[in-house]
């Protein structure tokens, strides 16, 4: 036995990838909660592009889908326990 | 002319019955018509559950109308929007090519399936 750490074993060769880019969406529909809900953490707020890895193109795109979700209350603004 | 697609959704009060809903509905359809907006598509989700209370209610009904139409009406309709109790919230957005056609993908029911062509 060592007492040198030992690498963990990651997942390291997995490359990000921007979900929207790789799926050919387009659009974002900003009337369908339930897809939105996979973009926000559990306070209902956005999540950022280095966890999701979204391109910058569709990031923008989503916070616009959120916020207009939020508006018609089909999202929260502020949450807690939301998945 | 020069027109542009929007799509509006707006949510009424839950205190009103079906048939003043219905009334609301019909008084916007009718502003839009009357000021030569071309109707494409409507929906009514019906009563449906806020995620957060607005003007201290829990539920509204939600409706949805698609139309073509100048810029300029859409200043009259949202005065309208804001002049009207029975209305808690409203959203207008124009609809730029890609939303455009998601939309008629999603009346044809392709939404979520692969698409064969790129559009």
């Amino acid at each position: 036995m060592t007492l040198v750490n030992e690498p963990i074993e990651r997942n390291q060769n997995r490359k990000k990838y921007c979900r929207f880019k790789k799926a050919g969406i387009k659009f974002i529909d900003y009337k369908d909660p339930n897809f939105l809900l996979k973009l926000v953490n559990e306070q209902g707020r956005i999540l950022p592009r280095r966890l999701t890895g979204t391109s910058l193109k569709y990031q923008r795109k989503v916070s616009q889908a959120i916020k207009r979700a939020r508006h018609l209350a089909l999202l929260p603004y502020v949450a807690d326990q939301l998945k | 002319m020069f027109t542009k697609q929007y799509e509006m959704v707006f949510i009424m009060t839950p205190v009103l019955s079906d048939q003043q809903m219905k009334d609301t509905v019909d008084k916007f359809r009718k502003l839009l018509t009357d000021n030569g907006a071309e109707l494409v598509h409507e929906e009514n989700w019906g009563l449906k559950k806020l995620a957060y209370p607005i003007q201290n209610k829990n539920t509204g009904f939600y409706h949805l109308i698609e139309f073509k139409s100048e810029p300029s009406l859409i200043q009259t309709i949202e005065t309208e929007f804001r002049r009207d109790e029975r209305v808690m919230r409203y959203l207008t957005v124009a609809m730029e090519k890609h939303h455009v056609t998601y939309a008629e993908r999603k009346r044809s029911g392709l939404v979520g399936k692969k698409q064969t062509e790129n559009n």
